[in-house]
């Protein structure tokens, strides 16, 4: 399950959300990204979901641990964001958004 | 900790009595770890292995991996979290591993886990499910039966959250388990527990701790098997090397005493010395210990020992821990053994080093690696009292004891010697009790006397064979090495010159008496002719003598018959006028 999840071709957030299967723990991940990038990075973001059961090699490629694992691939420098995405703030904190406020 | 749950502890005996027992244990193939555990780590389960920085842990493991992919046909993963897979492949070839040989045969695969604490963020809840995809596919790709997790711990300054990844960690290594893999996870010593997040929690079946001390500026390795469920196992602190040739750990190879007993002997490269052996040396795989204090020829007999055993084909090993191997090749030649020709063929190796290098244990163990690599059938050490110098005697007879049972076990002919430390100890406190190891005991001795020192040797004991009692003297000249009968008579035993002296002195007192023997017997035969030249005067004058008696009684005769014809004459000239009687007138 690679899903890419719409919108630029050059988008100035690449995003990448790893999972392991279709637990309650990625799909909740899954929703609160999208959430929060739709409040916060309207029109500037792209989601690449990787499902690490299918092709596994990606845990190791992508030097994956944890699940569900967020990663910021750009902009640079890379940052990583594990579980849920339940806490808004820290995720923006950990992409290093600035939140739109009253959004 | 002791605790053991009795369900592990049935499935063992389950497959101890299903399989045999090598398949129950899986053979780390590293030098005395499995004779300590009985065979190897617990088969598909995992074992911890924990210490302090820099005790080699990851050598313990890496070690475990390689042996077992190259040894055993058993592939491995080595998962490490601190280390990456460049820094770890160069460590390792010092040792002589090629993992990267090993990981194009698909015997190993290495995947470096990178964690980096400031890149992460935490957000609600999250699994560990990255590590298991990943490892399982490691495991998968190769077929591993052998999974290493070097240091798991670091996980734990990567990820904030404890409660999850403690979690995750009992699962993980349940998940090991079911999998029949077995693991090895290192871990970092802690301050109170085994290890410092506490793993041994969740890893019950092996624990091995290893540990580093130093003591008088040098550093022992240790290792001790904490627990191993399910099975005995060596609870001793065992020493450990890691050497050349990676780990050795210095076991116990007889908890008991079962070593063969051989009746083949073997000769000491001195005839005299054999013939106080019940002429014929000591028994193939016994000890010989060569007493004595500095200078009387300890290394000599040890040379002459090592070259004996070349000059029958045999290889020899000598560990010299007072000279380097050239100075010995020089010294000995200036008494005739030549150890050089053996170094060239290759029949003779000589480890020199200082003592100081390493702990007692650190050169015992080295000394086993030397011999299994060499299989030698002759090892001399020179001396062992150097190794054994100032330090704590509790410490050095269960190490020697451990060698020399190796020895024995190999059936090798070992000969020590040993410096007798100053004159006051008596000759068995000198000894640090090490004699009671040694089956044959030769003491030498300085005598001094008459302003010279000389070198004498006896047989203190020598376990089942008739032995010698007498002193000898030891000589050394340039002809090699040999020993003489002492002068023992007269009350007194001398040797060197004072022995030639008295010689000398009683083959002079011998010419002296037999001189005067010849004196007197000349003087005797003077004597007799002046005698009988005496005899022959008296009987002269005997006759002489007689001769004049007869010649005066001759003219006594004469006289009387002329005196008689006088008076005859005169009176027939008076014819008768007298008229005395007829006569005149007939």
């Amino acid at each position: 399950m690679t899903t890419q999840t719409s919108c630029p071709a050059a988008a100035a957030f690449e995003l990448r959300l790893y999972v392991a299967g279709q637990t309650a723990k990625s799909l909740a991940a899954f929703a609160n990204l999208k959430r929060i990038c739709e409040t916060h990075l309207a029109g500037q973001y792209r989601i690449e979901v990787i499902d690490l059961t299918k092709p596994p090699q990606l845990a190791a490629t992508g030097q994956i641990l944890a699940v569900p694992t967020l990663v910021r691939r750009l902009p640079e420098p890379g940052r990583k964001i594990l579980g849920d995405l339940s806490n808004e703030k820290r995720v923006l904190a950990g992409l290093d958004i600035q939140p739109v406020m009253g959004g | 900790m002791t605790k053991r749950s009795s369900n592990g502890e049935t499935i063992g005996q389950q497959e101890l009595s299903k399989r045999p027992p090598a398949l129950f244990k899986a053979p780390t193939g590293i030098q005395g770890l499995d004779e300590i555990t009985g065979g190897g780590l617990p088969a598909g389960r995992p074992t911890l292995i924990c210490g302090s920085a820099g005790c080699g842990k990851t050598m313990l493991a890496m070690e475990f991996l390689v042996r077992g992919a190259t040894q055993f046909g058993e592939p491995g993963v080595f998962m490490m979290f601190e280390e990456n897979a460049a820094d770890l492949t160069a460590n390792v070839r010092s040792l002589g591993f090629d993992l990267d040989k090993l990981a194009q045969q698909k015997m190993i695969l290495l995947d470096y886990v990178h964690i980096e604490r400031s890149e992460i963020e935490e957000t609600g809840e999250y699994d560990l499910e990255g590590l298991f995809i990943r490892l399982g596919h490691a495991i998968d790709s190769i077929g591993a039966k052998r999974v290493v997790l070097d240091t798991v711990e670091a996980l734990f300054a990567g990820l904030p959250n404890h409660a999850i990844l403690r979690a995750e960690l009992r699962r993980l290594f349940r998940w090991l388990k079911d999998r029949g893999i077995t693991a090895v996870i290192t871990g970092e010593k802690g301050e109170s527990t085994i290890t410092r997040y506490g793993l041994e929690e969740y890893v019950a079946d092996c624990v091995i701790i290893l540990d580093q001390r130093i003591s008088e500026q040098i550093c022992t390795r240790r290792l001790r098997v904490v627990k191993y469920r399910g099975t005995a196992h060596g609870t001793n602190e065992y020493p450990f090397l890691i050497g050349e040739r990676g780990f050795s750990v210095l076991p116990i190879t007889s908890l008991q005493l079962d070593h063969k007993a051989s009746v083949a002997r073997v000769p000491t490269g001195i005839e005299r010395l054999d013939e106080m052996l019940g002429g014929q040396g000591v028994f193939r795989g016994s000890s010989v210990l060569v007493s004595g204090s500095s200078g009387t020829g300890k290394s000599s007999i040890g040379a002459k020992f090592v070259d004996a055993a070349c000059s029958r084909g045999e290889k020899a090993l000598l560990f010299a821990y007072e000279e380097s191997s050239a100075q010995i090749v020089r010294n000995m030649r200036s008494i005739g053994i030549d150890l050089e020709p053996w170094l060239k063929k290759g029949l003779l190796q000589i480890h020199a080093s200082r003592p100081t290098l390493h702990g007692l244990e650190q050169h015992l163990v080295m000394m086993h690696d030397a011999v299994r690599s060499f299989r030698p059938a002759v090892v001399v050490a020179d001396p062992i009292s150097n190794l054994t110098f100032e330090r704590r005697e509790p410490e050095v007879k269960p190490t020697l004891m451990r060698l020399t049972d190796f020895l024995k076990q190999q059936q090798i002919t070992t000969l020590f010697t040993s410096l007798n430390s100053g004159g006051g100890a008596t000759l068995e406190d000198s000894q640090m009790g090490v004699s009671s190891l040694m089956d044959t005991w030769l003491l030498l001795r300085n005598v001094e006397f008459n302003g010279e020192r000389n070198r004498t040797i006896y047989v203190l004991k020598s376990r089942g064979m008739a032995h010698s009692n007498q002193v000898r003297e030891f000589v050394m000249s340039d002809e090699g090495v040999d020993l003489v009968d002492v002068y023992a008579g007269d009350d007194r035993v001398l040797t060197g010159t004072a022995r030639v002296a008295q010689e000398a002195h009683e083959r002079a007192a011998d010419e002296v008496r037999q001189q005067d023997h010849r004196r007197k017997l000349l003087h005797l035969a003077g004597k007799r002719k002046a005698i009988e030249a005496q005899i022959a005067a008296l009987q002269v004058e005997a006759e002489s003598e007689a001769a004049e008696v007869n010649f005066a009684i001759a003219q006594e005769t004469l006289l009387e018959k002329t005196a008689l014809q006088n008076s005859k004459a005169m009176a027939h000239l008076r014819g008768g006028a007298a008229g005395s009687n007829g006569q005149a007138k007939g």
